[in-house]
């Protein structure tokens, strides 16, 4: 279980403000902004890049605000994969075994099976450079996975593919989680992927969290117009609310307005 | 009707004939120089040039120049790349400046930096004096001359390390760090590695400036002479006649070991 606590930090033309945040043993949670809302600083910071002015980081309870990135086992994918340009994939793959002195058989072992159930071991003695993008990702991901992370970053993992290639890595993901259970912290801007892979999502603007919740909650209840307008709710209506039996009313409504347009189409 | 299609053939690409001729007449200016001297240095005299690759005091001079320069940028290199990956990496408050004095040995003339070089290093100052207390001296050896090579050829180093070390995404060392390497593991074995074409090629720049270095030299240490030293000590002397043949010796051995230096990168980097 990972942790943030009112950590606010400030850099040249972001800041985070005041983000606490909990994220449970084998939870996918997703962070969703708008981009440009300093969503990869997020992860630099849980990463250990940036020592927040202030607030803490606590890793399973322990506080990790000062541990070195090196220390902290936390896995990171980023949007651009940031493969090895000069290692080839097994290589690429190998690194965090090797880093971690683990003997050369073990380290083969490991690295053969992720490969093997990512599929993507007759890329093996190929460099980055030659491989697709929907295949870099792959090998950016086994690369994370392979050191067995208590934490997976994932910034925009799917936003540099082309369509096709998104829906079956979205896949993807979602079965290694099922098989991993990693705990993953995910970035984006993308609702879709969101709404398709979150247990949770947390809402970020402006550098501050504005909502923590299920999926359906988020999209269908935001807590603001701000987040109504991004999650992409289409009709907001000003006024107040004088009961909450109206809400159940307006979705009766919808279903019936579905209902409608449905019995009309077959028409 | 084929020359008129032709000429406005000529026509559409005019900007680009045009802007090709104007540019190889520098092209034609620079080899013409060069080739002028070596061939007719080769064809006419060429007893001339294996009387000098014969005389000791000429291939001593030469195997001095080169030496000398290798030390230089071997000093450029151990000081000037921690300094470029900082400059790469980091910004900080005063960092254009530092990025301006690094730049001042190439604009400034090397007779000048001969003689600034000379008032620091000279046994009578305290610096000259501290390293005479440690047995260098500057004043006429070999010491002087690695120091002025280095303050002119260093420059060159830098840059290119810096550019090599800017065109490496620091997500990369990031992506390292997070599978367990430390600061000084990440940067031996992802920043270094990326970087080396340009470090290579930065210290072949900077040997070569150290190599053609005269300026800066002779204000400090006309002895021992390097081969600059030696061609215009002997044009004083014998004229043209006593300094070609050192002179197209030194550019023969000069290209040779730059092909040679090139190539063997390129084959390297094709057998990685």
């Amino acid at each position: 279980m990972i942790t943030l606590e009112n950590v606010s930090h400030e850099w040249d033309d972001f800041s985070l403000k005041n983000v606490s945040f909990s994220v449970k043993k084998g939870e996918h949670f997703i962070i969703l902004g708008p981009t440009a809302a300093g969503k990869t600083l997020i992860l630099e910071t849980i990463a250990g890049f940036y020592v927040p002015r202030e607030g803490k980081i606590l890793l399973h309870g322990k506080d990790i605000t000062h541990i070195p990135p090196e220390k902290r086992n936390i896995g990171f994918v980023y949007q651009d994969y940031s493969l090895f340009p000069h290692m080839n994939i097994k290589e690429n793959v190998a690194f965090g075994l090797k880093m971690q002195k683990l003997p050369k058989k073990e380290v083969e072992a490991k690295v053969q099976e992720i490969m093997d159930s990512m599929g993507i071991s007759y890329l093996q003695n190929r460099l980055p450079s030659t491989l697709s993008g929907g295949e870099q990702q792959r090998v950016a991901l086994a690369r994370s996975l392979v050191i067995d992370p208590e934490i997976l970053l994932l910034d925009e993992p799917l936003s540099a593919l082309d369509p096709r290639t998104r829906e079956t890595l979205r896949e993807e993901l979602k079965r290694i989680h099922e098989v991993r259970g990693t705990t993953t912290i995910h970035v984006t801007h993308d609702q879709d992927e969101a709404l398709a892979l979150a247990d949770r999502i947390g809402v970020i603007m402006d550098g501050k969290l504005v909502q923590v919740d299920d999926p359906h909650r988020v999209f269908n209840e935001p807590a603001t117009e701000e987040i109504a307008t991004f999650v992409g709710v289409e009709n907001v209506i000003d006024g107040k609310i004088i009961s909450k039996t109206a809400w159940l009313w307006w979705r009766l409504e919808n279903i019936r307005y579905a209902l409608f347009q449905i019995s009309r189409k077959e028409k | 009707m084929a020359t008129k299609k032709a000429l406005t053939g000529v026509k559409r690409h005019s900007l680009s004939l045009i802007f090709l001729f104007v540019g190889s007449l520098l092209i034609i200016f620079t080899t013409l120089t060069l080739f002028n001297m070596i061939f007719r240095q080769i064809i006419f005299d060429t007893e001339g040039l294996l009387e000098a690759a014969a005389d000791p005091v000429v291939v001593k001079s030469i195997v001095l120049t080169l030496y000398c320069s290798f030390l230089a940028t071997l000093i450029a290199a151990l000081l000037g790349t921690p300094l470029a990956y900082v400059l790469a990496r980091h910004d900080f408050l005063g960092k254009s400046v530092v990025e301006s004095v690094i730049d001042v040995p190439v604009v400034i003339p090397h007779s000048v930096a001969g003689i600034a070089l000379y008032a620091l290093f000279m046994s009578r100052s305290p610096v000259g004096e501290a390293f005479s207390n440690i047995g260098i001296v500057f004043e006429d050896s070999m010491w002087g001359i690695v120091v002025a090579m280095l303050f002119v050829s260093a420059p060159f180093y830098v840059n290119a390390a810096r550019e090599g070390f800017q065109s490496i995404n620091p997500r990369l060392e990031r992506v390292a760090r997070n599978l367990g390497a430390s600061q000084w593991k990440s940067f031996c074995k992802i920043t270094l590695p990326l970087a080396v074409r340009h470090l290579f090629s930065g210290a072949v720049m900077a040997w070569a400036r150290g190599i053609s270095e005269f300026g800066a030299v002779i204000m400090i240490a006309f002895y021992p002479m390097i081969a600059p030293v030696l061609i215009f000590y002997r044009f004083t002397t014998h004229g043209l006649a006593g300094s070609q043949p050192i002179a197209v010796l030194l550019i023969l051995i000069c290209i040779g070991v730059f092909v040679l230096l090139r190539t063997s990168a390129k084959y390297w980097e094709k057998k990685k």
